[in-house]
């Protein structure tokens, strides 16, 4: 099955409060002509008439292999297998997921089980935010720190009842523990649909441009992007987040295969328990492709996706996010891959 | 393969629908649907109407099915439906039947009813994915997260439980009671032997392992999930431990359904890619039912008569067909 024909799948977390229903509810009312399974965990809670409302229990289990950070979720597995039998009755899914909950099991239920992986494709893990309350939370609540962490896209959510500097202020708290995720600034989530689903955040052959996002602070869409290696704070505030951190790292030319496997594989089973994501597109020596991979805590997923094109700058660039990262040791690993 | 094919004696059914599960009521072959319905002989039966069926079992003439309307519904051979359950729409994951009883789970919910219509309810500590009958006595083996529990229906007693740390889908118990045995998350067999509780681990498998059947003699297990049908021995008081397998019907395409033959060891097996083979265990000899079709889906049921006369199959895709052996 190629990826076009599984079925997408997108995650909506967000700490409790932060608006979750409020787009789920738009997403389900809103005339897209677009039919969604929605997996949600209390039902009730979904205000539109819906034949394909599934209650789940989220049932967090571990794999076998005795790492704390291996964890799937039992119930998606069985869900989406159910679901598939539907096939034909709907177009995506979305699985909403506890204001509590940590997003990486939900993910790595798409890396690990292989008849999901072969029916259903993650299309993006989008997180709602409180404007008003997000900066608290990052503090004080571990979860809401890690849905920000693992976010392709961030709903800031409720942005009329912040000051301009409030707003300032906490936005750049997300860009300091997650400068890659598409942030939309919203009052009552409205946001368009679009920018939330078919996102392909998580096909493989769209991490088109992991450059941060430091430039689209006013959601205008400024196409000033800094190619040069993507740490400059153009007149945004800039925090470092004590604890989670992003790590980027850029090299011109190719990387050598043989250094490079070892490294990424040994990194993320060292530090994957640290590693929340990564991602990276890379120039291996003597390939014509472009190799482009993902990761969540210690899975990683990989493929060479399309021929570099001719004139096209061979260059290979990786971005980790995660806790408690040693800037300095990745980046020097990373450099001395060089081929 | 050619000179040794059965493909003339099969007749093609229609079926439309992914077909979950296949049986016999009676005489007339019943092919349960994703849409709900089962097709049996040539009429419909509106089994689920609002809903899809997730898991079928047979007992005796009836087909037991389980939906995610929430019900679990009981078809007799004249097509008649009877509503059994009704869980309010969460979906059945599981449903075992034995001699007029019947089991179902619906997430952590597991229900037993009895022969004379008396349920009985009992909550597995996480989902119950997989639900058997022991032979002898009113049991119910309930597989879950990190194992499987033993559960008196009749009785107040917290049941007994097997742990192995993992996820546990699908159990089944071997007809004489002695060996428990589940198909795992991580592409594995567990077994426990149920005298003195002794595991036994089966790996090896590509894929998970979602379809098993006993020989009639129940001294062989076969396995799905592998390119070549898997088959376990279980005569010796040890079961499989440090044996190997016999494998047969191997060939570059994964094994989706196994279904023995009633009386001999013939072993009926199902490939993804829509091919159907008849394995004989003693010499491996293979004898072709239904060619390879990958644009008419996976086969995802088998079913053979009493007798061993004819062999039911349906795939993902709404294809099906019935062999009757030449006699
Ligand atoms: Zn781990």
């Amino acid at each position: 099955m190629s990826e076009s024909d599984k079925t997408p799948v997108t995650v909506l977390t967000g700490y409790l409060g932060a608006g979750k229903t409020t787009l789920l509810n738009r997403i389900l009312s809103e005339p897209h002509g677009k039919r969604y399974a929605v997996i949600v965990n209390e039902f009730g809670e979904i205000g539109i008439d819906n034949e394909l409302v599934v209650g789940a229990d989220e049932e967090v289990f571990e794999m076998n292999n005795g790492c704390i950070c291996c964890t799937v979720r039992g119930d998606l597995i069985r869900i989406i297998e159910g679901l598939m039998k539907r096939k034909g009755k709907f177009d995506a899914i979305i699985v909403e997921t506890t204001g509590l909950a940590d997003p990486a099991p939900v993910a790595q239920t798409f890396f690990v089980d292989e008849d999901v992986r072969a029916r259903a494709r993650l299309d993006a893990v989008v997180t709602v935010a409180d404007a008003k309350w997000l900066a608290a939370r990052l503090r004080d609540a571990p979860e809401a720190k890690n849905q920000i962490a693992f976010a392709d896209v961030i709903i800031l959510n409720k942005v009329d009842l912040v000051t301009p500097a409030e707003l300032a202020e906490v936005e750049a708290r997300i860009r300091a523990i997650n400068p890659y995720a598409r942030l939309h600034k919203a009052t009552k989530c409205d946001v368009a649909i679009s920018e939330v689903l078919e996102r392909r955040a998580f096909d493989l052959d769209r991490i088109l441009d992991i450059e941060p996002e430091f430039l689209h602070v006013d959601d205008h869409d400024h196409h000033d992007h800094d190619h040069g290696h993507g740490h400059h704070h153009h007149g945004l505030k800039h925090f470092h987040d004590e604890e989670m951190q992003s790590v980027s790292a850029r090299l011109d030319g190719d990387l050598d295969p043989n250094k490079f496997m070892p490294w990424i594989n040994a990194l993320t089973q060292e530090q994957g328990p640290k590693i929340l994501r990564c991602k990276g597109i890379v120039s291996l020596k003597d390939d014509p492709k472009r190799f482009v991979f993902q990761g969540v805590h210690m899975m990683l997923d990989g493929e060479p996706q399309r021929d570099w094109k001719a004139g096209e700058k061979r260059e290979s660039k990786v971005v980790f996010i995660g806790r408690d990262l040693d800037e300095d040791e990745i980046r020097r690993g990373f450099l001395a891959c060089a081929a | 393969m050619a000179e040794n094919s059965l493909t003339q004696h099969v007749a093609s059914l229609e079926a439309g629908e992914h077909v979950i599960a296949a049986a016999f009521l009676s005489d007339e072959p019943a092919l349960a649907l994703a849409n709900g319905a089962i097709r049996l002989g040539d009429r419909n039966v509106a089994a689920h109407p609002q809903g899809a069926i997730l898991c079928a079992a047979l007992d005796g003439d009836r087909l037991l099915t389980g939906g995610d309307d929430g019900r679990v519904v009981a078809t007799s051979p004249d097509g008649a439906t009877q509503m059994i359950g009704d869980e309010k729409g969460k979906w059945i994951d599981a449903i075992a039947a034995r001699e007029g009883a019947l089991a179902w789970s619906a997430g952590k919910i597991v229900r037993a009813r009895d022969a004379k219509g008396i349920v009985k309810t009992w909550t597995a500590p996480t989902s119950a994915r997989g639900l058997a009958f022991l032979p002898k006595g009113y049991r119910v083996a309930a597989a879950h997260y990190n194992g499987v529990s033993l559960w008196f229906p009749n009785a107040d007693a917290a049941p007994q439980v097997m742990e192995w740390k993992g996820s546990h889908l699908d159990a089944t118990v071997s007809p004489d009671g002695r060996f428990l045995v589940t198909s795992m998350q991580e592409n594995a067999l567990h077994g426990w032997r149920l005298g003195d509780g002794r595991n036994m681990r089966m790996t090896g498998y590509p894929g998970k392992t979602r379809s098993v059947s006993w020989s009639h003699d129940g001294h062989w297990l076969a396995t799905s999930g592998a390119e070549a049908c898997v088959v376990w021995p279980f005569k010796e008081k040890d079961g499989p431990m440090g044996k190997a397998p016999r494998e047969c019907g191997v060939r570059p395409h994964r094994i989706t359904q196994v279904a023995f033959h009633p009386r001999a060891l013939v072993v009926a097996v199902g490939y993804a890619d829509g091919l159907v083979l008849l394995c004989r265990l003693g010499d491996a000899a293979e004898i072709l039912v239904r060619d390879s079709a990958p644009d008419e889906g996976a086969i995802s049921a088998l079913a053979w008569d009493k007798t061993g006369a004819r062999l039911l199959f349906g795939t993902d895709a709404g294809r099906a067909g019935l062999l009757t052996l030449p006699a």
